[in-house]
């Protein structure tokens, strides 16, 4: 059986790792290659890290830093941030990531998702689509640059565009719900998901176990990543790596697939 | 010694990784001669299989490659795209594979997989071991492994299935005929399983 995946999402600021709250504030909390390490123990289901200050201050990405945790990694490794052309994207893939995740790069210049693709395969090319809603109730639009940039875009038409060129999976980041811990944005993240066909992972706003088991009773077989909740405790929120071991992430994923469907929209995925 | 055939595709360090950390001697091979020695051989591959066909052919190992799996005998692992270049040919190229295990390598039909998201098959899947095989050692059908592919291989014999995995239809992830082994899977991206089933590779 194919097992939905729990994907520890770490951000990179000033070398240090970092948690943001609606993509600021970042707090410093420890070493990447000492969480990569507690995390191989913990024996996540993949890692994303992304530097965040590669693409915002146009930065080459930090091929030394992104080796030496490709070097670590014994999950499947994604890593984003600054990669501005097919050539630093492929020089990435030698380092021993698996998977290449873009943003800004995409929005720009759509056709190079299907380069990358072309070389490294589609499997491996990440998009991540960092969303915000306008006012409650209003649209939702692709940000940039760490969300200082409204590009205006339909994240919605844009991750159909993605995976008619060659994208083999989809990051959506909900700004609006970064390192707040109320629960996903359940609405936008139904959007895309049925308007795309390859693999998808959310991001942004788990807060606990429960809001991960909501994403995946309703959509099944689905990335659902979180910053926050994997590097903080309590809330003072004291930092603290966690991960849900074996037998509780056993216990929640039999728990997710044996609830009720609460939304008809996606009954037939399972 | 442990031998990793360099050809330019694969995730070569995290099997040292692997191999540093179990204590056990590792080389990677860049051209034939580095390969005279090997004890064992991995064949590692990712990205499409006529790319990694070429690759190997023109990375001049591949007669010593040959030589050393078919003559000497020394037990070699193909690993996902590695494993689809054991079998004599598949859907998404046109060159011919190594031939070594009667097969074909081909795409999952997306209609018969019940998921959202179709291909790649991508993820934390299950295997299930059908033989005794040593390769397969301390496994059952609730061990997990790390998959990323589109194409399966279809194995003329089902006496050479060593384990198989279930999406949309049930496949061979795991295949052996004699000293040659494949698996779909990724054992350097799979954590304590992946270590263990290198480990075992390592003691055949």
């Amino acid at each position: 059986m194919l097992y939905p995946r729990i994907i520890p999402c770490l951000l990179v600021h000033n070398r240090g790792l970092v948690k943001t709250v609606k993509f600021r504030d970042p707090k410093y909390v420890g070493d990447p290659i000492n969480a990569v390490k507690i995390f191989n123990e913990k024996e996540v289901d993949e890692l994303i890290v992304v530097d965040i200050d590669a693409s915002s201050k146009n930065h080459e990405p930090d091929y030394k830093m992104i080796e030496n945790l490709a070097v670590e990694c014994r999950m499947p490794f994604c890593y984003g941030g600054g990669i501005k052309n097919v050539e630093q994207a492929l020089h990435i893939f030698s380092l021993g990531v698996e998977k290449i995740a873009i943003s800004s790069l995409a929005i720009e210049n759509p056709l190079i998702v299907t380069e990358i693709a072309r070389h490294v395969g589609n499997q491996s090319v990440v998009v991540v689509l960092d969303v915000r809603k306008k006012a409650p109730g209003g649209k939702y639009e692709i940000w940039t640059y760490n969300g200082t940039k409204n590009t205006g875009i339909n994240p919605v038409e844009f991750a159909v565009e993605m995976e008619k060129r060659g994208a083999g999976e989809i990051v959506l980041n909900s700004i609006d719900h970064d390192g707040v811990m109320k629960g996903y944005d359940l609405n936008i993240i139904g959007k895309v998901r049925d308007a795309v066909n390859i693999p998808m992972t959310v991001l942004g706003g788990a807060g606990s176990i429960e809001d991960i088991c909501k994403v995946i009773t309703q959509h099944g077989i689905i990335g659902a990543a979180a910053g926050s909740l994997f590097v903080f405790k309590g809330k003072y929120r004291a930092v603290l790596i966690s991960y849900p071991n074996k037998i509780e992430k056993e216990a929640l994923i039999k728990n997710c697939f044996l609830r009720p469907e609460p939304s008809l929209t996606h009954k037939k995925l399972f | 010694m442990i031998t990793i055939i360099d050809y330019g595709l694969g995730n070569i360090r995290a099997f040292v990784n692997v191999y540093e950390r179990l204590n056990i001697k590792i080389r990677i091979a860049h051209n034939p001669s580095d390969m005279k020695d090997a004890t064992k051989i991995i064949l590692p591959g990712v990205g499409a299989f006529d790319q990694a066909m070429s690759q190997l052919n023109r990375s001049g190992m591949r007669e010593e490659l040959e030589k050393q799996v078919l003559i000497n005998k020394i037990p070699v692992i193909g690993i996902c795209v590695g494993m689809q270049m054991l079998t004599n040919s598949s859907d998404e190229g046109n060159l011919p594979g190594l031939g070594w295990i009667d097969g074909r390598v081909r795409l999952f039909d997306a209609s018969k997989i019940p998921y959202k998201t179709r291909l790649p098959h991508m993820g934390w899947n299950t295997i299930d071991p059908v033989s005794n095989c040593p390769l397969l050692d301390g496994f059952n059908n609730e061990s997990r492994f790390y998959f990323l592919h589109s194409y399966y291989f279809e194995c003329d014999d089902s006496d050479m299935v060593i384990a198989n995995t279930t999406y949309g239809i049930t496949y061979a992830s795991a295949v052996s005929r004699d000293n040659i082994f494949g698996i779909q899977f990724h054992p350097e991206k799979s954590h304590i399983n992946g270590i263990q089933l290198l480990h075992n590779f390592a003691k055949l």
